[in-house]
């Protein structure tokens, strides 16, 4: 008797992943294209050839997708556990600036001043390497301080935040200040990081020379593994009871609290591994963009990614991936055609996903299929209820997935 | 006092900017009991649920469970993991997740975040939900999302819920609140049917539904966050004071 609930219980289980199925050939299918075919179009084809992808663009990519990894990480706090932040790029930053602190210390003497410090450090009169920079020079230690630093960041902060049970608006504004008084102290010369004009004028990262195109390739290619390992991750993750959890705490987070969860504890879980995932991204994006500067901190940066998961989709991974991809190949395309116009392409592009879809680009597959419905003669009860729902998207899915 | 009590509330008080939401109150709750609370708008019954629960701390008296724990000092999840579960006004389901799923969550076992991401669910647990989705009637609605239930159902899920937690004490805030007249008198029946097993708690406007699940049993009524008195249906319907408190608002006692 028992086995037999059992059974349909798994098999009903098992019903509601089959779209699950169709996503992993997709994606398995996009990784092959991205990992391997891309790179190898811009490295065994002739410049001249119609196929073939130029370092630039290849760069350019890189530079993406190390975004669309920013962009999972805000979408895992935002779209999965309501917590809105708008200063995720501090750990994307945080992340940058201990990969950068130990490509300036690779630079060697050839940098413009042909000494051992790096050169912001010699024309600011610096006498010989703060200690805190010295262990920079092991590249393990600077890949670990990469994970480290932004974590224990992560972990104060949201420690401190989230005993003291804020939420909504306040955290977002709390984030936010997080940020800009960072990318103030940034600024301050006496910061030992370079100030204003940060780290620059890298050459070497174990021992590859960054301004040869292989080396691009890799750091690409490095990022597009990175890309798909988060996206891995994050998928199994949120299946797991602790995603359900995560998605409970976002839509009823008293009910998770007066279930005996304590839901700080969960919520700093997801704050610090997302500040981790972000702190990657910038770790790789940095190399490929050959710059760290405090202006990456800024507030206005946090709000772009959060601006690429609206318009991606959020609570879905797809959805911030193509948002970023999308908003930053716009953004390449635009800042040339009509540089003074970006900002307000934007600021437009933002409020029509808000007020047309909600549910950003990913939902717009089922919001053709329930629009075609409607115009249909006959009107089919599918209608999808009433769409005040704050979170529009997750139920266009859902609803795209009972009907057959 | 004496061993009996499940729940021991001795001249607690709390006040909100001046207000006195409740004031020198007095509850003492028998295992297995079912006490019903009533009372007109603003008589502190939410507050009171508020105190028991840790989400308000009171100003002074004391708040026993069981025998000697003081929940004065624990918070929500800490209360809840002893064995006390509430329902609220409005019915809280997650709305995002299946009906299943909402149970599963409630579930009784480990609280922890990494036990929740390497968690499995046992045979064990599938026939526990197997038995309250029956018991809640919701059985064909399992994979169903819980924001799509109509508003009594989603008040039965919670009840279910609560139960998945299989806590000692319930503490049940307007059960039959948005309900039809059938749906009020399963929701009474199934209530009935946890007392003695549980201990509850139950706030309650509906006075048909009062006297339906209240039957022989103790009512108390709040007002102005002290207890007007105690005693069974007829006792304090037939009491001036609380016909009174009721009248003198405007609200007819049925």
């Amino acid at each position: 008797m028992p086995s037999a609930s059992d059974t349909t219980v798994i098999r009903a289980g098992m019903l509601r992943r089959i779209p699950g199925a169709f996503e992993y050939s997709v994606v398995a299918a996009l990784a092959v294209a991205v990992i391997v075919v891309l790179p190898c179009l811009n490295a065994f084809t002739a410049p001249a050839s119609w196929c073939h992808v130029s370092d630039f663009s290849i760069n350019l990519y890189g530079k993406y997708l190390s975004y669309a990894v920013l962009a999972i990480s805000v979408d895992l706090l935002w779209g999965y556990t309501g917590l809105l932040s708008l200063g995720q790029c501090l750990f994307f930053s945080l992340g940058g600036y201990a990969l950068g602190m130990h490509l300036m210390l690779m630079i060697g003497k050839l940098g413009q001043y042909h000494s051992d410090l790096p050169d912001f450090m010699v024309f600011l009169g610096y006498p010989r390497l703060p200690s805190h920079w010295v262990p920079f020079r092991h590249f393990w230690f600077a890949a670990a301080a990469v994970i480290w630093v932004p974590a224990c960041v992560a972990l104060i902060f949201g420690f401190l935040a989230f005993r003291s049970r804020i939420r909504g608006v306040y955290f977002a504004i709390l984030t936010q200040a997080l940020t800009y008084a960072s990318c103030l102290l940034f600024f301050r010369n006496d910061f030992t990081f370079g100030g204003n004009n940060g780290l620059t004028d890298f050459k070497f990262l174990v021992g590859y020379d960054l301004r040869n195109p292989a080396t691009q390739r890799g750091l690409y290619i490095c990022t597009s593994i990175l890309l798909l390992g988060t996206y891995l991750m994050c998928k199994w993750l949120t299946k797991t009871k602790f995603g359900k959890v995560q998605r409970a705490v976002r839509d009823s987070e008293n009910r998770v609290l007066f279930s005996g969860y304590a839901t700080a504890n969960f919520k700093l879980f997801v704050f610090v591994l997302s500040a981790v995932i972000a702190a990657l991204a910038g770790a790789l994006y940095v190399p490929q963009v050959g710059i760290i500067n405090p202006s990456e901190m800024a507030p206005d940066k946090s709000l772009e990614a959060v601006v690429w998961v609206a318009v991606g989709g959020r609570g879905t991974l797809v959805g911030p991936i193509l948002g970023a991809i999308f908003v930053n190949a716009l953004k390449s395309w635009a800042t040339r055609a009509y540089p003074d116009l970006w900002l307000i392409i934007l600021g437009a592009l933002f409020m029509i996903v808000v007020l047309f879809l909600p549910g950003g680009i990913v939902s717009l597959p089922g919001q053709i299929a329930a629009w075609r419905r409607r115009k249909a003669p006959a009107p089919a009860a599918a209608a999808p209820g009433p769409n005040a729902d704050p979170k529009p998207q997750s139920n266009a899915t859902k609803a795209a997935r009972t009907s057959p | 006092m004496s061993k009996e009590f499940i729940l021991t509330v001795e001249d607690v008080s709390k006040e909100f900017d001046g207000f006195k939401a409740i004031s020198n109150l007095n509850f003492y709750l028998d295992r297995g009991e079912m006490r019903v609370v009533i009372g007109p708008n603003g008589a502190g019954k939410s507050t009171f649920f508020d105190l028991l629960t840790g989400r308000t701390k009171p100003d002074t008296g004391r708040i026993e469970f069981g025998r000697d724990t003081d929940l004065t000092k624990l918070n929500e999840y800490e209360i809840n993991r002893l064995g006390i579960g509430r329902k609220f006004q409005t019915p809280s389901v997650y709305v995002d997740h299946t009906v299943l799923e909402n149970l599963l969550l409630s579930l009784k076992g480990s609280r922890g975040v990494f036990a929740a991401i390497f968690n499995r669910t046992t045979p064990a647990q599938r026939d526990r939900i197997a038995d309250l989705l029956k018991l809640i009637r919701l059985e064909s609605k399992r994979d169903l999302l819980a924001g799509r239930l109509a508003h009594g159902e989603k008040q039965w899920l919670e009840i279910g819920m609560l139960l998945a937690q299989d806590p000692e004490l319930l503490l049940v805030d307007e059960p039959a609140a948005g309900m039809t007249d059938e749906e009020t008198h399963r929701t009474g029946e199934l209530l009935i049917s946890l007392a003695g097993r549980h201990s509850l708690i139950v706030v309650e406007h509906d006075m048909t539904f009062v006297r339906q699940i209240a039957q022989d049993r103790k009512i108390t009524v709040l007002h102005q966050g002290s207890v007007l008195c105690e005693g069974r249906f007829e006792e304090v319907q037939g009491n001036p004071k609380v016909r009174e408190v009721y009248l003198g608002r405007g609200k007819l006692s049925k």
